[in-house]
């Protein structure tokens, strides 16, 4: 069974003993494009860390494309997920835009010519094909959102899991990106605050709130409950 | 106040000097400075010479001839430390000041110093004006430098900015909370003192979580403990030429200085 | 430029002798390879981006400063509290990346000079400053009013000897009379340190305060105290080495601590043949050139000794 994501009541806290996951469970299916929406704190990010192995289940279950999330199963699981952080500045660590994006396929161990190829294919896919020999700390929030994506796109992932994609960005760059977002083929879980994003671009809803998914359904039956959006925190 | 004056050295050009391998720009700034060096003080011929060739280098990149002089000044407060010299050296007399002598032999070295510490600053200018930083990274990697520690300096560059504009926003919070009241203003010494260091203590700490956010994002792209890297380009003809003639105009200069 | 014009700890090119230069290039070399393996040993994969954002800390907050007296400001050097905050070694590397960028990008320091810039103002720093707060910490006990003490004295010793040794290295390259630079320099620096202290001391604080594992985060293992010792050692004995003649100030006096220290000046004739072909200028100046002797014996018995115990240790491992 490909491109899946099964979490089964999963539960973590950190190491200050916050909790930040009390059973959570959520089913992703090939093609499915998602939103997972909630109150900050709600554990959304927590929950996302855990899809690409960053951190360890305390209790329940993570299986990626059938795959148990296991010091062994990493290398697999990292190709399959790619995930978009909510600040660029942490993704973007190379001296170069073309450094970051070939990082990952460097690292899959792809042939240079490869390589080179993946980069070109990733950074025409957001739209930057001039911004190879850039500099990161030049580059607007907006440019940097879209680089970090090509350098997940660069690694062929066949799910996609963005945090809080369009937070910070002005009402163009948002606009880019939700274009960007609409044309990418990949299945997709991204967190955000944005409800009209939400019911533009993603079929499929699920409500975070106290470290639970409290609601999953249809965008349109989701954010049409107004008593559910202000249960959890939300704006309808 | 911010004393940090971070705006990127760089200036885009597409001279000579600016295509030439890093590599080649790296071992010719360090063979000048040892030059510099390495003549006995009083040289002219030489110092001249040398700076006949920083002159040359300077028009070659395109930014002027004046270009690494007016930066080239930014040394000069270091030559106070040299400045008792003429009058601690022991030689022919040339001048007295107060009860001091001031000595030909100190004024001598006390000039030779200056002239050779101008000259390389310029040639040092011209480098860093010349070459991205990323560049002088693979150069230096290229050049034997250990490769965790070119990773180190390139994370520390790149990571510059983020934390000068957090350090920028901690120093606007305090300046925003530095109005004058009634009472004495300014605090005492102590205090402004803890002040800066909350906010060094501030910094350090988003360091320390920005550090474990990168190391998370490296590892989802697949990062186990090495960076790998593309071949960098070779080296070209221009590349060789211009280094051969580089050391000869030196070695010759040398023998100059250490003859004459 | 990144400090105020008081503080001259970056040395230019033009002001060290080739010789100089090149024993501080030898020693930067060394102190980087150990701290590199060091590190790695201690940090594993979060080595590079750990230490890279920790140097953009540094230079970063070198920038933040507070008013003093009348223009001047009082700022942040770091090698103590780099030290302090995560060994040693770490430090030297965080301090590597500091300085180095400072030279290369912004001539901050010159090229040739880096290799006693970096000893001056990242390893002595970060050896003494955290070999002091260490020392006043088991005196005092635990708690946070020890961790301010010692981080105020490691702090404000660190800027002093990286100022004492940059003297020394000025005097033995004819640059400046050690009577004239070490009381300048010492005398400068003694100010600033205080600057340096408050800081280090306010850091420390905060640190404590809201993330206190974060502390001693690269604590240097028992096994590896003694390179510690031998690295503070040094910069002890060459500070030693520049005060004797001035301690007693005649030869004889200096004839004696050279044979203490296990020497006597004319065995080194042969050096100062090899010396005097480049013209080294202090040659007039018994003093100074017995100086030079001790001191650059010195350097190169210490680092014969380091390098003895290292292969000592590496062979009672293997």
């Amino acid at each position: 069974m490909h491109h899946t994501i099964e979490v089964k009541d999963l539960h973590f806290a950190y190491p200050d003993g916050h909790p930040a996951l009390r059973g959570a469970t959520l089913s992703i299916a090939p093609g499915d494009k998602a939103a997972l929406v909630g109150p900050n704190g709600a554990g959304k990010s927590t929950l996302m860390l855990h899809l690409n192995g960053i951190l360890q289940a305390a209790g329940g279950e993570v299986r990626v494309c059938g795959l148990p999330v296991r010091k062994d199963t990493l290398g697999k699981i990292r190709a399959a997920v790619g995930l978009v952080f909510q600040d660029p500045d942490d993704q973007l660590f190379s001296p170069t835009v073309f450094d970051d994006v070939a990082f990952g396929p460097l690292h899959m161990g792809l042939p240079e010519a490869e390589v080179r190829q993946r980069v070109a294919e990733a950074l025409a896919a957001v739209g930057m094909d001039d911004y190879a020999g850039r500099v990161s700390h030049h580059l607007s929030v907006g440019e940097k959102k879209r680089i970090a994506i090509a350098t997940v796109l660069a690694m062929k992932p066949e799910i996609l899991v963005l945090d809080e994609p369009s937070a910070g960005l002005d009402p163009r760059a948002r606009r880019g990106l939700i274009n960007l977002l609409r044309a990418l083929p990949q299945t997709m879980l991204v967190s955000t605050h944005d409800i009209r994003m939400v019911a533009e671009l993603f079929p499929r809803t699920a409500v975070m709130d106290g470290g639970r998914v409290v609601a999953d359904g249809a965008t349109p039956d989701i954010l049409g409950d107004a008593d559910l959006l202000r249960a959890h925190g939300l704006e309808p | 106040m911010l004393h940090i004056n971070l705006a990127d050295q760089y200036r885009r050009g597409a001279s000579l000097i600016h295509r030439l391998d890093p590599r080649i720009k790296i071992v010719g700034t360090l063979l000048f400075v040892t030059a510099a060096t390495i003549l006995p003080a009083g040289a002219w011929l030489a110092y001249g010479l040398l700076w006949i060739g920083a002159l040359v280098t300077a028009r070659a990149t395109g930014l002027g001839a004046g270009f690494a002089l007016k930066r080239s000044f930014v040394a000069l407060p270091f030559a106070l430390a040299a400045i008792t010299l003429p009058f601690t050296v022991p030689g022919r007399p040339l001048a007295h000041l107060g009860g001091l002598t001031i000595s030909a032999e100190g004024s001598l070295r006390f000039l030779s110093i200056l002239l050779k510490s101008w000259l390389s600053v310029q040639v040092a200018i011209l480098l860093a004006v010349t070459t991205q930083f990323h560049d002088l990274m693979w150069g230096m990697r290229e050049l034997r430098l250990p490769r965790p520690l070119v990773n180190i300096i390139s994370f520390m560059y790149r990571y510059l900015f983020v934390l000068a504009d957090e350090a920028l926003r901690l120093m606007r919070a305090r300046a925003a909370r530095s109005g004058e009241g009634t009472g004495r203003s300014g605090g005492s010494l102590l205090w402004r003192g803890r002040v800066a260091g909350g906010m060094v203590g501030n910094l350090a700490l988003r360091a320390f979580e920005r550090s474990e956010r990168i190391y998370e994002a490296m590892a989802a792209r697949g990062f186990q403990g090495e960076i790998k890297t593309l071949t960098p380009p070779a080296l070209t003809d221009a590349d060789r030429n211009a280094l051969v003639g580089w050391v000869t105009y030196l070695a010759l200069l040398a023998l100059i200085g250490f003859l004459f | 430029m990144l400090h105020t014009t008081l503080a001259y700890l970056h040395i230019p090119d033009g002001f060290l002798s080739s010789a100089v230069a090149g024993v501080g290039w030898l020693l930067a070399a060394a102190a980087i390879g150990l701290a590199l393996r060091r590190t790695r040993g201690q940090l594993g994969d979060k080595q590079m981006p750990l230490m890279g954002v920790l140097a953009a800390f540094i230079f970063a907050a070198q920038a933040i400063n507070f008013p003093v007296a009348g223009g001047a400001s009082g700022h942040l050097l770091g090698g103590a509290l780099a030290a302090i905050m995560m060994g040693p070694w770490a430090a030297v590397l965080i301090m590597t990346s500091v300085i180095g960028v400072q030279a290369l990008v912004f001539q901050d320091g010159g090229l040739l000079a880096f290799g006693f810039n970096l000893v001056n103002m990242g390893v002595l720093t970060a050896f003494a400053g955290h070999l002091v707060y260490s020392v006043v910490r088991r005196l005092i006990g635990e708690g946070r009013n020890s961790l301010l003490i010692a981080g105020a004295a490691g702090a404000w010793l660190s800027v002093m000897l990286g100022a004492a040794a940059t003297a020394v290295e000025l005097a033995l390259s004819g640059a400046s009379p050690l009577q004239v630079a070490l009381p300048a320099m010492a005398g400068v620096h003694a100010l600033i340190g205080i600057g340096e202290a408050l800081i280090t001391v306010g850091a420390l604080g905060f640190i404590y305060a809201t993330r206190r594992d974060l502390l001693h985060v690269g604590e240097t293992a028992p096994a590896q105290a003694e390179a510690r010792w031998v690295a503070v050692g040094l910069g002890l004995t060459l500070a030693v080495a520049a005060f004797s003649p001035l301690a007693s100030g005649d030869p004889d006096g200096l004839n004696r601590v050279a044979a203490d220290l296990g020497f006597d000046g004319r065995a080194l004739g042969p050096l100062y043949e090899v010396f005097s072909g480049y013209g080294l200028p202090f040659m007039g100046d018994p003093n100074l050139s017995k100086m030079a002797a001790v001191g650059i014996g010195t350097l190169i018995v210490f680092s014969l000794a380091f390098l003895a115990a290292r292969w000592q240790r590496r062979r009672a491992s293997a």
